[in-house]
C-alpha cells in the first residue's frame, strides 16, 4: 500500500490538472457540471492525499521517493521524481482540504459571474501546480510547477480582465515574482553546477543528502540566498511584497487560495524543503543565509503589520496580515524552528482561508462593498459569518487555548527567543503580535460591531454553500490546536520525524502568559481606540501624518515607481534612443554605403562596359552598312566582280610565273 | 597557214570574252544565259584544242570532257530557263536590273 501511493503520488497534482482540462472542454452553458468536475477532482485528490498522509504515519521520519529519467543529453541524464515525507504529506492535505473548501465557497460566490467555468478551470490548475511544487523531489520539477503557480496566479488575479486595475495587478504580481524567480533559477543552475544533481533525495547522492551537501560546500550561502530570492518573491517578503496586496483585485476565493493554501505558502515551503542547504555549515544554528532570512522576515512582518493598521479595504487588511504572518514564518525558519514555521504555515492556511472566505461572504452580503467604513453592525445580520470570522480573527491574533494560531505563534516565539545571534527579532515579533491583535480587533469592530450603516439594500447572510465551508474551516482551526499544544506537540514531532509524547504539565509555559498578555493588550488597545469609531478612523484624526504614511503603504510603491521603475523607464527611453538613432543610424549608414557602391558600379556598367559593347555594335553596324552597299542585288555586278577577280588572279599568276 | 593551238586558243578567248561581255552587259535574262553558254563553249573549245594538239592524242580524253561539259551545260540551261520562267511569272519581268532582291 505504501509503495503504491509513493509510486502513484503524481496522481495528486494530475487529477486537478485533468479536471481543469475537462472543464476547459466544457462550455459556459454547463456551469453546474464545471463546478461538479472541479469539486469532484478536488475530493478525489483529497482522498489520495489522506492516503499518502496515512502512509507517512506508519513510521516516524518516513521518507520515500520515486525517481526516473526525464531525458538524457550526452553523458548526462536529467532525473526528476516525487517524494513523500511528513512535510509533503502535511502540505498536500492542507492544500487539498483548504482548496476544496474554497471551491465549494466559489460555487456560491461566483454564482452570477459569466465566466464561471473558466474560473474553475483556473482554480483547478492553480491547485494542481501547487501540489506539483509540494510533491517534487527535484528542484527542477519544483521550479517548473513553481512557474505554473505564477502563471495560474496571473490568470486568476486578472480574472476580471475587463477591469484595468485587475490587469495591472496581475501583471505586477507576475513581474514581481519573476524578479525573484530569476534569482531562484540562478541558484538552481549553481546548485546543479556544484552538486551535479537537482534531486533532493537519491539514496545518499541527492543535493539535500550528505553526498550532495559535501559537493556544495562553500557555495551553499550563495545558492541559498539565490533560492531565497524566489521564495521572497512568491511569499511576498520585503522588498518583493508589493504585489501581494494588489493581488486583492482578483475574486475573493482567489485571494483565499493565494493567501492561504497555494502561492504564498510555496515560498515558505521552498525554504523548508531546501533547509539543509540553508543550514549547511551552521555554527550554533546560525548561518549567513539563515540570518538574512530572519532579518527579511522581521522587516516584512513588522512593516506589514503596521501598514495593516491603516487600511480601509477589508481584503487589504487581510493581505497585509498575510504578508506579516509570512514574515513570521520566515523568521521561524531562519532561527531554526522549521517545524514551528511549517506548522504555523499549515494553521495559517486554515484560518487565513477562513478569514478570506469570511470577508468574501461579507463583501457578497454587502453587495460588493469592500470599504470597512461603510460596513458595521453585521453581527446580527450575518451571524454565521460573524462567528466563523471571530474564530479566524482569534486564531490570527493568537488568543490562547482553543485556537491553533496561538500555539504555533507561541512555538515561533520560543524559537526566536532561543536564537543565539540576536534577541532583537524576538522582541520585534512580540511587537508584531500586539499589532496583529490590534488590527484584527479594529477590523472586527468596523465590520461587525456598532450600528449598521445605512445602505440602499440591507446586508444579508450568504447562502449555505458559502457558510458551510466557513464552518468547516472554523472547525479545523479549532481542531488543529489539539495536535500542536506543548502538551502533545504531535504535529511538530511528526514533521521533525520524532515520536511525540503526551505531557500535560508542559501545556502551561511561561511563553503562554507572555503571549496571552500581549494579545490581551492588543485587543484591549483595539477596543479602547476603535470603540466609538464611526465613519472614520480615530488614529487618522489624532496622528494624521503617521496614518497617511501607513495608509499609503509607507510609500513603497511610490518609492519603487521613483527608483526601480524610473530606472527601467530611463533605460527603456535610452534603448529607444539608441535604437532609433544609433543602431538605426548605423543601419542607415550601411544602406547609404551600399547605395553609393551600387551607383558607382551602375555608372561603371553604363559608361564602361555598356559603352564598349555599344561602340562595338555601332562599328559592326557601320561596317555592315558599307558592306551591304556592295550588295546591290544586281546579278551582273556580282558577275563582273567575279570576272575582275579572276582577271586579277590570272594577272597575279602571270606576274608570279 | 596551218591551224595552230594559239589560233584556236585565241578564238576560244575571243568567244569567252564575247560571252562574258554579253553576260555582263545584257539586261534580258535569256541573253545572259546565252552569254554564259558562249563562255562554256569557249571552255569546251579549249578542252578539245589541248587534246587535239597533244603529242599523244590517241585517247579521247579532251573530247570526253567536252561531251560531259555539253551535257551538263544542257542541264544547266534547262534549270536556268526554268528559273527565268519562274522569275517572269513572279515579278512580271525578266529585266535583271529590276531583280534586286538580294540587295543588302
Amino acid at each position: 500500500m505504501n509503495s503504491w501511493i509513493v509510486l502513484h503520488l503524481w496522481l495528486i497534482p494530475a487529477i486537478p490538472l485533468l479536471a481543469s482540462l475537462v472543464i476547459l472542454g466544457l462550455t459556459n452553458s454547463r456551469r453546474p457540471m464545471a463546478a461538479a468536475v472541479a469539486i469532484g477532482g478536488q475530493g478525489a485528490t483529497l482522498a489520495l492525499s489522506l492516503l499518502a498522509f496515512s502512509a507517512t504515519l506508519h513510521a516516524t521520519g518516513f521518507r520515500a521517493f520515486h525517481n526516473f529519467t526525464w531525458f538524457t543529453f550526452g553523458e548526462q541524464a536529467l532525473r526528476i521524481g516525487w517524494m513523500l515525507d511528513p512535510l509533503t504529506a502535511a502540505m498536500v492535505v492542507m492544500i487539498t482540504f483548504v482548496s476544496l473548501c474554497i471551491f465549494v465557497f466559489s460555487v456560491g460566490y461566483m454564482a452570477t459571474d459569466k465566466n464561471f467555468s473558466r474560473f474553475f478551470t483556473y482554480l483547478s490548475f492553480f491547485t494542481a501546480a501547487m501540489l506539483g511544487v509540494v510533491i517534487a523531489n527535484s528542484l527542477l520539477l519544483l521550479f517548473v510547477c513553481w512557474e505554473l503557480v505564477g502563471l495560474a496566479s496571473y490568470l486568476l488575479i486578472g480574472f476580471w480582465i475587463e477591469r484595468p486595475s485587475a490587469a495591472a495587478a496581475a501583471k505586477k504580481a507576475f513581474i514581481t515574482t519573476r524578479i525573484g524567480d530569476i534569482g531562484f533559477f540562478l541558484g538552481l543552475l549553481w546548485l546543479y553546477h556544484s552538486s551535479g544533481t537537482l534531486l533532493f533525495f537519491d539514496d545518499g547522492r541527492g543535493c539535500l543528502e550528505s553526498g550532495g551537501l559535501v559537493l556544495i560546500g562553500a557555495s551553499a550561502t550563495a545558492i541559498a540566498l539565490l533560492i531565497f530570492c524566489g521564495a521572497a518573491g512568491k511569499s511576498g517578503q520585503f522588498p518583493l511584497h508589493v504585489w501581494l496586496p494588489d493581488a486583492m483585485e482578483g475574486p475573493t476565493p482567489v485571494s483565499a487560495l493565494i493567501h492561504a493554501a497555494t502561492m504564498v505558502a510555496a515560498g515558505v515551503f521552498l525554504v523548508a524543503r531546501v533547509y539543509p542547504i540553508f543550514s549547511l555549515g551552521a555554527n550554533n544554528g546560525v548561518t549567513p543565509a539563515l540570518t538574512v532570512v530572519v532579518w527579511i522576515g522581521v522587516i516584512t512582518g513588522l512593516m506589514a503589520a503596521l501598514i495593516a493598521v491603516a487600511q480601509y479595504d477589508i481584503k487589504r487588511v487581510l493581505a497585509y496580515s498575510t504578508v506579516s504572518q509570512l514574515g513570521l514564518m520566515m523568521v521561524s525558519l531562519g532561527v531554526g524552528g522549521v517545524a514551528a514555521g511549517i506548522t504555523h504555515l499549515l494553521a495559517h492556511g486554515f484560518f487565513k482561508a477562513l478569514l478570506f472566505l469570511g470577508s468574501g461572504s461579507v463583501i457578497h452580503g454587502c453587495h460588493e462593498e469592500q470599504d470597512i467604513r461603510r460596513m458595521g453592525g453585521l453581527r446580527g445580520l450575518m451571524p454565521v459569518t460573524f462567528l466563523t470570522y471571530a474564530v479566524g480573527m482569534m486564531a490570527l491574533s493568537g488568543v490562547p487555548l482553543l485556537f491553533s494560531g496561538a500555539w504555533t505563534k507561541e512555538e515561533i516565539l520560543h524559537a526566536t527567543s532561543r536564537w543565539p545571534a540576536s534577541h532583537v527579532p524576538h522582541f520585534l515579533m512580540l511587537a508584531g503580535v500586539v499589532l496583529t491583535a490590534l488590527y484584527m480587533t479594529r477590523q472586527m469592530i468596523f465590520v461587525f460591531f456598532g450600528q449598521p450603516r445605512p445602505a440602499p439594500t440591507p446586508a444579508h447572510e450568504s447562502p449555505r454553500v458559502m457558510t458551510i465551508p466557513l464552518i468547516v474551516l472554523a472547525g479545523c482551526t479549532i481542531f488543529l490546536s489539539v495536535v500542536i499544544t506543548p502538551a502533545w506537540p504531535w504535529l511538530y514531532h511528526y514533521l521533525e520525524g520524532e515520536p511525540a509524547h503526551f505531557d500535560l504539565a508542559l501545556l502551561i509555559q511561561p511563553m503562554l502568559f507572555v503571549s496571552l498578555a500581549l494579545v490581551a493588550a492588543g485587543i484591549a488597545l483595539g477596543f479602547f481606540i476603535y470603540r466609538g469609531a464611526g465613519e472614520g478612523d480615530p488614529v487618522e484624526h489624532t496622528l494624521p501624518a503617521l496614518f497617511r504614511f501607513l495608509a499609503n503603504r509607507m510609500w513603497l510603491d511610490e518609492l519603487y515607481d521613483r527608483t526601480v521603475l524610473a530606472l527601467a523607464r530611463i533605460s527603456a527611453r535610452l534603448s529607444d534612443w539608441m535604437d532609433r538613432y544609433f543602431w538605426d543610424g548605423l543601419v542607415r549608414l550601411v544602406g547609404v554605403v551600399g547605395k553609393f557602391s551600387g551607383s558607382v558600379s551602375a555608372t561603371f556598367d553604363e559608361r564602361g562596359i555598356n559603352a564598349g559593347v555599344d561602340e562595338t555594335s555601332i562599328g559592326a553596324r557601320g561596317l555592315g552598312r558599307v558592306m551591304s552597299a556592295a550588295h546591290s542585288g544586281q546579278i551582273q555586278n556580282y558577275l563582273g566582280a567575279v570576272a575582275v577577280g579572276m582577271l586579277a588572279l590570272l594577272l597575279l599568276y602571270a606576274w608570279l610565273a | 597557214m596551218t591551224l595552230t593551238l594559239s589560233i584556236v586558243l585565241a578564238v576560244s578567248a575571243a568567244l569567252f570574252s564575247i560571252g562574258l561581255l554579253a553576260a555582263l552587259s545584257r539586261r534580258h535574262a535569256i541573253f545572259i544565259l546565252i552569254g554564259i553558254e558562249m563562255m562554256l563553249a569557249a571552255a569546251n573549245i579549249n578542252f578539245v584544242a589541248f587534246w587535239r594538239f597533244n603529242p599523244q592524242p590517241q585517247e579521247p580524253t579532251g573530247i570526253m570532257v567536252a561531251i560531259f561539259a555539253i551535257a551538263i551545260a544542257a542541264a544547266e540551261a534547262t534549270v536556268g530557263l526554268a528559273l527565268v520562267i519562274a522569275i517572269y511569272r513572279h515579278y512580271g519581268t525578266t529585266n535583271v536590273d529590276q531583280l534586286d532582291q538580294l540587295k543588302g
